[in-house]
């Protein structure tokens, strides 16, 4: 058995979401979609482990799932969507959990995203044509 | 017959309803952000389409990932916004247009874009979101939707040439049904950003100009992109700009611009805003 190379797999600090990761995934992006349920966030935030082996997590992302350690979701198949709704008992949003992920905290995070969009209304007044140009 | 009277892009960003539902339409961060659809509103006004068909990716209400279709077209007469989990605030929700849809559905197999067909889907932000910036909140909304749920989730995704070609199968499709309306298509999401992994954060606002640029003067310049390209430089989530291409495909070679607004960043995300009309019949 062997997994399909695939021409993105060396986009740094990416986590794409094929095949393998989802599923290797399946379970936490699964219990993830059950909180679409309000009936079934409440069953989890009162105890997340245990809700958590219900659909047969690993040690390691029932750990990562209790702690918020989103990195570690990342890398055991979960969904960036998906783990939003998990983000959310964590009081976190998901811009939250991309600082967390980047190692920065979120007003690092939301200055990176300035920087980065930093120039663009020079941009459009090149081209022109532009509303609010 | 149907005709198609334009096409819109817009994000689907849920923090833009967040924004909606708390005021903050004036507030410093967001002001110019929802300025750039002013005039979007004035032409929906003036324009008075009779049906969205509005083309957007599902982000784990409807579909699962058990099941994972790469085009999904809703069919019902009715579509219900619901909770997605994490606090958004669930909207009315929409009439839908059942026979139009069968019709589309019909013609869009006959040419080979094999539709998954759904009599119920809810839908999510990725809907509900451009639904309420572009026609403010209704319990009666002044028009029917047409859900395209097109796949971004789950890879292998469909390329940007196949949402261009789906797209120019659904002007086909829309172009030869019988009854008299107005349609409009809506392409949503986008731009760039990345929500995932330590390379979360990125807005490459000369991609997504030049996106912009490609889309509206030479849309097939944007097809030969490939989705690893696409996500190199726009992020993995920027790959949703593939969806504006089935928006461009249903029109004409050539389009008049009615307007055009870029804004960077909106949450995690830069973000476009396009109308544009056919320039034949």
């Amino acid at each position: 058995m062997s997994w399909d190379k695939h021409d993105y797999d060396h986009i740094p600090g990416t986590y794409v979401f094929n095949g393998e990761r989802s599923a290797q995934g399946y379970g936490i992006n699964k219990m993830a979609f059950s909180f679409n349920d309000a009936s079934n966030r409440e069953e989890f935030a009162g105890d997340m482990d245990a809700y958590c082996r219900k659909f047969q997590l690993s040690d390691e992302a029932r750990a990562a799932v209790v702690a918020g350690d989103f990195l570690s979701l990342m890398r055991l198949g979960g969904n960036i969507y998906y783990l939003a709704k998990i983000a959310i008992f964590h009081g976190l949003t998901v811009q939250d959990a991309g600082a967390q992920m980047g190692g920065i905290s979120t007003d690092q995070f939301k200055a990176k995203l300035l920087n980065n969009s930093e120039g663009f209304e020079q941009q459009l007044h090149t081209i022109g044509g532009y509303f609010h140009g | 017959m149907a005709k198609i009277v334009g096409g819109i892009t817009t994000s689907h960003i849920p923090a833009i309803g967040n924004a909606i539902s708390q005021g903050l339409r004036h507030d410093t961060y967001w002001e110019r952000f929802f300025d750039g659809y002013t005039p979007v509103k004035e032409w929906l006004a003036k324009v008075k389409p009779d049906v969205a068909i509005v083309v957007a990716n599902d982000h784990g209400l409807n579909f699962f990932l058990d099941t994972m279709p790469t085009f999904a077209m809703g069919t019902a007469q009715r579509y219900e916004n619901a909770d997605e989990g994490w606090g958004l605030k669930t909207l009315t929700g929409f009439d839908g247009d059942a026979p139009f849809s069968w019709h589309m559905i019909e013609s869009l197999v006959a040419d080979k874009f094999d539709m998954t067909i759904c009599q119920e889907m809810r839908v999510d932000h990725g809907f509900v979101v451009p639904m309420t910036v572009l026609w403010g909140e209704h319990d009666k909304w002044p028009v029917k939707l047409v859900p395209l749920a097109v796949n971004t989730v789950q890879h292998p995704l469909p390329t940007a040439e196949r949402c261009f070609e789906l797209g120019k199968a659904l002007r086909t499709a829309i172009e030869s049904y019988g009854e008299d309306i107005k349609v409009v298509i809506v392409g949503t999401g986008g731009m760039s950003h990345q929500l995932q992994g330590e390379r979360a954060g990125i807005i490459d606002t000369d991609f997504d100009i030049e996106c912009i640029e490609n889309i509206i003067h030479n849309p097939e310049k944007f097809t030969q992109l490939s989705n690893t390209e696409i996500m190199e430089r726009a992020g993995t989530e920027g790959i949703e700009t593939i969806m504006w291409m089935v928006m461009r495909g249903a029109l004409t070679e050539k389009v008049k611009v009615v307007h055009k607004h870029y804004h960077a960043p909106i949450s995690n995300t830069g973000a476009g805003v396009l109308v544009l009309e056919n320039t034949e019949e």
